[in-house]
């Protein structure tokens, strides 16, 4: 099984050179250790930036320069801020190449539940009905199973939907699945995983076509 | 020029009464207007609807406005770290709607804009698109959501001039702007507030026209949510 830094060193692979790309606060931030070396990459903040660079220096924050997650960022050459409406227009209007988010369940029609939890304090969706709206290429990273060990890939979701028919790829700590009209296609499985492993944590629709590969870090 | 200007924060909320509804800018504690929250909080005004993002923490930004119970319902896409907001929501003092982040964005810049709605993807097929309008464009269905109505907005910039124009720094700009005149009396603070024609009107950001008052603030705390450092190696 992966650690949540290897599920987020994995999703760097699927970052290409020349993409804006937004990441969601949990795993997702962490894609942004891993980008490889030499592709040139900008992270978008919802909150207003682009061209999100690492955190800064104690003694150099700015509390006029955070990001979504409200923790406080530096920004690199090239670096833009603006409003929020111009925010989400980038996100509405498909300029974004690539979301990552967190989820809670994804089904295999592609929905999304990511925002709440019946019963429980709901905090809101902030951007990510937004996101999951707009967005053409979202990949969700999450653990394969809650804490319950109950699949978290499922037939239909059973929490509030946050979008419906929009994930693309979902990666998890067991393997790398295509969410497709037919169901999750396996693509990867994780070092020492099997697809018995697998199929047994997915309670969707799980499609295995030949030999499975292993990740490759 | 038409001067803007006001003495303080206290001649800028001049005709606040309760069971409005107010725009408040800031995203987390970056860029609110916190002179004009203090001096809600001293207006005394109750039965309040505020729009903004955030809803503060307990004793900073709209905590401040929560801890006296002057916040009748918020409309926020995101409201955690704040205790007595999760004790008066649960308990059903404090009406919440939530909405999505773009669409709360979307639906301030029609209110300025003077678009009365507006169609958008976001939260179709989600319990947000209830009792909303759907509509196909281009194969894809999209809600009808409408532009808010707020009698106040408060939003807070870098520096100003008399004129009311305005340029924000950093992120702190994030819903100030799109609040800048999509309530009836918007009131923005500055930290810096200059004379007309020292800024450079190529670089304003928000035009005179959409601030009807403005003042210089004082004592800005611009408190860090989530103080996220490195080392030095």
């Amino acid at each position: 099984m992966l650690s949540k830094d290897q599920i987020a060193q994995r999703i760097s692979k699927e970052v290409k050179d020349g993409y804006y790309v937004n990441l969601g606060i949990g795993i997702p931030t962490l894609v942004a250790n891993y980008v490889p070396q030499g592709i040139e990459v900008e992270f978008q903040s919802e909150n207003g930036v682009l061209g999100m660079g690492p955190f800064p220096y104690e003694g150099e924050e700015d509390p006029d320069v955070i990001n979504a997650g409200k923790q406080t960022i530096t920004t690199l050459p090239g670096a833009s801020f603006f409003d929020s409406a111009t925010s989400f227009g980038m996100i509405r209007g498909q300029h974004v190449d690539l979301t990552i988010l967190g989820a809670m369940e994804v089904a295999e029609n592609g929905d999304i539940a990511n925002w709440k939890i019946p019963g429980k304090m709901v905090k809101g969706m902030g951007g990510a009905m937004d996101l999951v709206a707009s967005a053409e290429n979202i990949i969700v990273a999450m653990m394969h199973t809650n804490r319950a060990g109950a699949s978290k890939l499922l037939k239909r979701c059973s929490l509030p939907l946050t979008g419906v028919n929009c994930i693309t790829k979902v990666v998890t700590n067991m393997a790398v699945l295509d969410v497709t009209d037919k169901g999750f296609v396996l693509l990867e499985r994780a070092p020492g995983v099997s697809v018995e492993d697998i199929k047994a944590a997915t309670e969707g629709t799980l499609i295995v076509n030949g030999d499975i590969p292993e990740m490759q870090f | 020029m038409i001067n803007r200007t006001v003495k303080n924060a206290e001649e800028a909320l001049t005709g606040i009464k309760s069971g409005m509804t107010l725009m408040v800018g800031g995203f987390g504690l970056s860029g609110i207007p916190e002179n004009s929250i203090s001096q809600l909080v001293k207006s005394g005004a109750t039965d309040l609807t505020c729009i903004s993002n955030n809803a503060g923490v307990d004793d900073f930004g709209l905590g401040l406005l929560l801890q006296g119970k002057q916040i009748k319902k918020m409309i926020s896409s995101y409201v955690g770290e704040n205790d007595e907001f999760e004790r008066q929501m649960l308990s059903g003092e404090l009406e919440v709607d939530l909405i999505p982040q773009g669409t709360l964005a979307e639906r301030c810049r029609a209110a300025q804009a003077g678009i009365p709605a507006f169609y958008t993807p976001a939260g179709y097929g989600t319990e947000v698109a209830e009792g909303k309008e759907v509509r196909d464009f281009n194969g894809k269905p999209h809600i009808l959501e409408h532009a808010f109505k707020a009698d106040f907005a408060f939003v807070k910039a870098w520096k100003g001039d008399e004129a009311g124009n305005l340029i924000f720094k950093g992120t702190a700009r994030n819903f100030n702007p799109v609040m800048a005149g999509a309530a009836t009396i918007t009131v923005a603070e500055v930290e810096e507030l200059v004379p007309a024609g020292e800024l450079d009107p190529n670089q304003i950001h928000i035009p005179g026209i959409f601030v009807k008052r403005i003042f210089q603030g004082t004592n800005y705390e611009k408190r860090i949510e989530q103080r996220t450092v490195r080392t030095k190696n």
